[in-house]
């Protein structure tokens, strides 16, 4: 292990991290009513000062251990393995309390808010995940919590509307336009506006105005320096590629994070396709869409010619939004990652795979990461993010395989 | 007030605000194409004869994050109803010859134009300013420089949380007018005038020589009344938007509808 490639980094101590960046490249930046700007202020100063503060990092790496359950382990997918004919690693932060990666973010974010004095948390959510991390989050701070939730979402979501009711959080249900997580983020945003002065908005992925999109990115990407350190000590080198599902872009920018600086290491983000990205029904941001400005930042977004943003399509709730974090927009365009995008049904079918051959159940999120992999085989070695399990996603998956037995329901 | 050809949008907007003879002037607020595209324009026009000294004209964005559910609602219905930009500010001149006018739209919009674009089309249509609400201090560069190149005027906006330290540099680089929010919170109708008006106005005052007009949640001229005890201006937009909607929906012409209230508020500013 002579190879300086492959020599262990320490896990992240959130001090260790450079300035917060409010723009990558073009990308990024703080279009936001005025009324927020002197909160997005406080929130990076404040930020700045807990990621400092070894007080701050103790709590939340305990937080994270004997709470939510880190670090996740690398596991070797043996039998996926032997189908594909080479090794490949999933970084299972689907074993994590709450069962997503989300759970990294909203404690960082909701130690942060008790800490800066705000009583209240607003969150919004697609899949149901961040929406239940935040809950859960709350619940373990004891801090008020309002979950705004596209009313489609929760039709597709109940078990996640049941918990974070179960776990003391209200939840608001959104009617505007798709009733997806494009109007969910709306709706926290203008209720931010309202109510800043009590309030802290537990964004739940690295989108929006500076300083959220480097902050949830340095909340996260514990993910990829366990990753890394944990493929090292294991097998002695680094991965040929790492994979990594993208909607807004969390999980994939956590992973990625670590591996940047490894040049041999190819870096692969995978988008939902929907029903393919000709069809125009899609969330295929980075391999589709164009520069433009939405909830607050500028990145790549899924827009008409006239500026108006357009609905997103994914059989994936988590992935069913028409923008993506401006740092992905900025690694694309520099090459540095490399983006790609799989199908609803290729998503499925790689969900049911993943089943029979590891006996892991999958977030329908995680399976287009797979359904990438499956279709493109790299033959060396592999390090794929499950960034959630699909227990939540159990009756989309019966409706649509037309294994749903239970009355009243077609597949 | 001087030809158009000979005075730049930001000496419209000046004059707007010494020769309306009343304790204040009144910009009401109106989404292009809502509900379509020629009501809208009948809508500017029933604004200004009404008694309008200004107008904000607003260009329908699909994810508009400062606005409440009233205006939010009037443009998913402009666009459901196919409103294009382009064809919306066709309509835009004739109503800028008349009184000063003001574009207020979100960047997206303006960016996917191109800047340079987009101020010149408005610039050609007589438009006098632009407020664009997702457009803070911080990311303002890339507008001011080229607005007063076209002599528009780009208004800024100051909110009841907007430091006193901050609110001196928005006011350093403001033109026109500035666009004070009288709530925390989005575009709406309340029920009061916010607590501490005055004092937000007068902490405005302290930073500008430029008129002081106040909007968001102004809906009724009681309200407004009070706004002309301390501002310069009252911008009112939701309860107008609302009245255009009503009207409409109850097989009624929303023109004559609003202009009977931009009259009532037009009365409470004298």
């Amino acid at each position: 292990m002579n190879d300086p490639e492959v020599t262990m980094r320490p896990v992240s101590r959130l001090g260790a991290h450079g300035p917060m960046e409010h723009r990558f490249g073009e990308y990024g930046g703080q279009y936001v009513p005025e009324t927020l700007m002197p909160a997005l202020a406080e929130l990076e100063s404040a930020w700045v000062a807990a990621r400092d503060d070894t007080g701050f990092q103790a709590e939340l790496h305990t937080l994270l251990c004997d709470y939510a359950g880190r670090p996740t382990s690398l596991y070797l997918a043996e039998r996926l393995s032997e189908h594909l004919g080479y090794p490949v690693y999933l970084k299972r932060e689907d074993l994590l309390h709450t069962g997503a990666h989300k759970i990294n973010n909203a404690l960082g974010q909701a130690l942060l808010a008790k800490r800066i004095g705000k009583s209240r948390i607003i969150a919004e959510t697609g899949a149901g995940q961040h929406g239940v991390a935040t809950a859960t989050a709350c619940a373990r701070l004891n801090l008020r919590c309002e979950v705004f939730m596209g009313e489609e979402d929760m039709r597709r979501q109940a078990p996640n509307v049941a918990r974070m009711r179960l776990l003391g959080a209200e939840v608001i249900p959104v009617t505007a336009g798709s009733r997806t997580l494009k109007e969910a983020v709306s709706a926290a945003i203008r209720n931010w506006v309202e109510t800043v002065e009590d309030t802290h908005y537990i964004i739940g992925s690295a989108v929006g105005p500076a300083p959220f999109p480097a902050m949830v990115r340095d909340l996260q990407r514990v993910i990829g320096d366990e990753a890394r350190n944990q493929i090292c000590d294991v097998t002695g080198r680094l991965p040929k590629r790492v994979i990594a599902c993208v909607g807004a872009g969390s999980n994939a920018i956590g992973t990625f994070k670590a591996f940047e600086p490894d040049e041999n290491v190819e870096l692969i983000g995978v988008e939902a396709g929907g029903h393919g990205v000709d069809s125009g029904a899609h969330g295929a941001t980075l391999t589709a869409g164009s520069s433009g400005i939405l909830h607050g930042s500028r990145s790549s977004v899924l827009q008409n010619e006239d500026g108006q943003i357009l609905e997103a399509h994914s059989i994936s709730a988590g992935l069913d939004y028409p923008g993506v974090g401006p740092e992905h927009s900025y690694l694309r365009d520099i090459g540095r990652v490399s983006y790609f995008s799989a199908t609803d049904t290729e998503a499925l079918d790689a969900l049911q795979l993943l089943c029979k051959l590891e006996g892991i159940i999958p977030a329908l999120e995680s399976s287009h990461a797979l359904a990438w992999l499956l279709a493109n085989p790299g033959g060396d070695m592999d390090l794929l993010t499950l960034s959630g399990r699909g227990d939540k996603d159990l009756a989309e998956v019966l409706r649509l395989t037309g294994d749903d037995d239970s009355p009243g329901e077609v597949g | 007030m001087p030809p158009v050809e000979t005075s730049t949008g930001i000496e419209r907007i000046a004059a707007a605000f010494t020769g309306h003879g009343r304790r204040a002037a009144l910009m009401p607020y109106l989404m292009g194409g809502f509900p379509t595209i020629d009501d809208s324009v009948r809508i500017a026009q029933a604004y200004i004869d009404g008694g309008a000294d200004l107008i904000e004209f607003g260009l329908p964005f699909s994810d508009p994050l400062a606005d409440g559910p009233v205006i939010h609602g009037a443009a998913v219905e402009a666009l459901a109803n196919g409103t294009v930009i382009e064809k919306l500010l066709d309509n835009v001149g004739p109503i800028a010859q008349q009184v000063p006018t003001l574009l207020m739209t979100y960047f997206n919009l303006i960016e996917i134009r191109g800047v340079e674009r987009f101020l010149g089309r408005a610039a050609d249509l007589g438009v006098s300013g632009l407020i664009v609400p997702d457009i803070p201090l911080e990311e303002s560069a890339v507008l001011l420089g080229p607005c007063d190149d076209h002599g528009i005027a780009l208004i800024p906006l100051v909110a009841p949380t907007t430091p006193d330290e901050r609110m001196a540099r928005i006011c350093a680089q403001a033109r026109g007018f500035i666009y004070t929010v009288s709530v925390t919170g989005t575009t709406g109708e309340r029920t009061a005038t916010a607590d501490g008006l005055a004092e937000l106005v007068g902490r405005v005052r302290k930073h500008t020589e430029l008129p002081v007009a106040v909007g968001f949640g102004i809906s009724d001229s009681g309200q407004a009344s009070r706004v002309a005890d301390v501002a310069d201006g009252a911008i009112v937009g939701t309860r107008l938007v609302r009245e255009a909607g009503e009207a409409q929906q109850g097989g009624g012409d929303p023109a004559p509808a609003v202009e009977a209230v931009v009259r009532e508020f037009s009365a409470a500013l004298a």
